[in-house]
């Protein structure tokens, strides 16, 4: 029964609640990889690009409430997601035309575009507070659970309960789905073999009769809808305030590079690592013990890292990975 | 721009983790195409006619210089280092700008167009180095090869697996992991896919072994004789003049000689100074 209850106790605290993040790491590593592999430079604005569209979806949100549209049991926000990968789509493109297009077109050094996207995180940061304020906004509707923790206990008779929420697999199943049409456009169309034609070798695609500029389009907008999805999902599992989404970059970058940058099943592995990681160090492992080793009374909460410094993980690991495997889990481009 | 700054040793453009110098190209894709014109009477089925130019704002590679193949020939571009061999092939590819001089394909000027448009108005290009798809497989090369056809390309594609049964057997793996021999020749496969009008190959034999390289030319050879017109630079002269109806001396970026092949390698001067003896 006690290892029964452990079990419970580890799903319930680190497994459910880690997979759920890791889902939403690894989108977001997705968008920064592809950007990485196909216009060749880390998009540091790809944070405030999801928190961009998650505000516009959120807005989306409030007027379909407002109207008396509702999904019954699923958030809202999922009819009003859409509206949010395109506007967010929009502005990518503008964003495109209006700085980076300068800078590939004369041929930059690649420094100078991760630069330039520096700047465009202080822009869209900056537009997105002034859009939705700087307030944590929730905007989950529906139902909250899928198996709450009372009906759990009353079903098993465990002393421990579980918690499974609407957004938490809802998180796992649209980033399955999502991962499973990135990964059947990249490998199956010709516009998703363009693309990574184009990331082999640019100059060879153009004489292939491929059109750069369409690469590129094609590669912003994917981007965009990874990033929209990623932060939809991510502020309704939380909450969204502007602040928590330049944040939570550095896990996606150390995702991105975990995997191995530029490799999209990369990406996806680096984005679980880094959540299980993050949720693992942090995570009191006192009640666990004690149900695994009911002698044992230790001082501590066996916590090894305090919450506030979850982002210490990422840099650790980011730090660990670049020393010994700079090239990633699956290898990718940053040879 | 900065690529050639050394602050900071130019570290920034040489950290992987945050720049992906893997495959970036040197072509701009953004120049549109101008207008086609007529072309002239009696022009030879591809031709730059007295092209001059050179690279950006750099000075003049080219001056003055003339290629030109004829339907169901080959052609050769031969000449020492630096010559501007390479150089003359992308300027009839569009990939410099000419300040002097007009390329005309099939009876038309196509001077003002980009390199993607000359792929679609029937131009096969090799390049020398870099002229695969590394991360893709043998027939997803060859696929995007044909990217600008919408018909059915698998009778292509089988055409160039039995030119190139060497790599037919490797279709499903990556093309990046294949010997040096055999990507060369999913090179020309890739530019075959096209179903090119003409078929421009440059150093096609660089780097490969000689017995690969006479397999390589006897392909060639075989394209040729298939009727598509072939213009190649190539660094073995001896072998180049042997394939060769048309060569062309070019030295410091301009003609030297040009006549068939048998001619130039009767030529004296030829012989001494580039084919050695």
């Amino acid at each position: 029964m006690d290892i029964l209850n452990a079990i419970v106790a580890l799903l319930n605290f680190v497994i459910i609640p880690a997979t759920a993040y890791g889902a939403q790491l690894a989108l977001g590593a997705l968008g920064v990889t592809l950007i990485y592999g196909i216009l060749r430079f880390s998009n540091f604005a790809h944070g405030d690009t999801m928190a961009f569209g998650t505000a516009i979806t959120i807005l989306a949100t409030w007027g379909l409430q407002a109207a008396g549209v509702s999904l019954g049991p699923l958030p809202t926000a999922l009819l009003a997601l859409p509206v949010g990968m395109a506007a967010t789509a929009l502005l990518v493109l503008a964003t495109d035309r209006a700085v980076y297009r300068f800078y590939r077109v004369k041929k930059a050094a690649p420094i100078i575009l991760v630069m330039a996207s520096v700047g465009v995180m202080f822009v869209m940061n900056g537009l997105t507070r002034l859009l939705i304020g700087v307030d944590e906004e929730r905007f989950a509707d529906g139902a909250r659970f899928v198996i709450d923790v009372r009906s759990f206990r009353e079903m098993t008779g465990l002393q421990e309960g579980l918690a499974l929420r609407t957004t938490q697999l809802l998180t796992v199943v649209i980033a399955f789905v999502v991962v499973w049409a990135l990964f059947w456009f990249l490998n199956r169309t010709k516009s998703g073999k363009a693309m990574r034609a184009y990331s082999d070798n640019e100059d060879l695609a153009l004489l292939s009769g491929i059109d750069p500029e369409r690469v590129v389009r094609m590669t912003w907008i994917i981007a965009a809808s990874l990033a929209t999805i990623a932060g939809v999902l991510y502020g309704l599992d939380k909450s969204f305030k502007a602040f928590n989404y330049f944040q939570i970059l550095l896990p996606i970058f150390a995702a991105a590079i975990v995997g191995g940058l530029g490799s999209p099943l990369g990406a996806i592995a680096g984005g679980f690592v880094v959540a299980y990681s993050e949720v693992a160090i942090t995570y009191p492992w006192l009640k666990i013990a004690g149900y695994l080793f009911p002698g044992w009374q230790p001082d501590g909460l066996l916590q090894l890292l305090g919450t506030e410094y979850k982002f210490a993980v990422s840099f650790v690991i980011l730090i660990v990975v670049l020393l010994f495997k700079p090239t990633g889990l699956f290898r990718g481009k940053s040879v | 721009m900065s690529d050639a700054d050394s602050t900071f040793g130019n570290r920034g453009n040489r950290d992987a983790s945050v720049v992906n110098p893997h495959g970036r190209g040197t072509i701009d894709g953004s120049r549109k195409s101008g207008p086609t014109g007529p072309g002239k009477a009696g022009d030879p089925f591809l031709i730059g006619e007295n092209m001059s130019g050179g690279y950006g704002r750099g000075p003049d590679i080219l001056h003055d210089c003339t290629i030109a193949v004829e339907k169901g020939e080959i052609a050769v571009i031969v000449g020492p280092n630096g010559a501007g061999k390479s150089t003359a092939m992308k300027a009839i590819f569009g990939m410099l700008d000419l300040r002097k001089g007009s390329v005309r394909l099939d009876g038309r000027d196509i001077t003002a167009l980009n390199p993607q448009d000359r792929v679609k108005a029937g131009m096969g290009f090799v390049p020398q180095v870099n002229n695969i798809f590394p991360s893709m497989t043998v027939e997803e090369n060859l696929e995007m090869g044909a990217f600008i056809r919408s018909d059915d390309i698998r009778e292509t594609m089988e055409q160039v697996f039995e030119l190139f049964p060497a790599v037919a057997e490797k279709r499903r793996q990556a093309a990046g992991e294949l010997s040096g021999g055999q990507r060369q020749q999913v090179a020309v496969g890739r530019a075959l896919m096209t179903r090119p009008d003409v078929l421009m190959l440059d150093e096609p034999t660089a780097g490969v072994s000689p017995i690969v390289m006479d397999e390589l030319f006897d392909r060639i050879i075989a394209i040729a004789r298939g009727g598509m017109p072939v213009l190649m630079v190539e660094q073995n002269a001896q072998q180049a003049m042997n394939i060769a109806d048309k060569a062309y001396v070019l030295v410091q970026g301009a003609n030297a000689h040009t006549g068939t092949g048998q001619e130039l390698m009767a030529n004296d001067e030829v012989r001494r100074t580039f084919l050695g003896g």
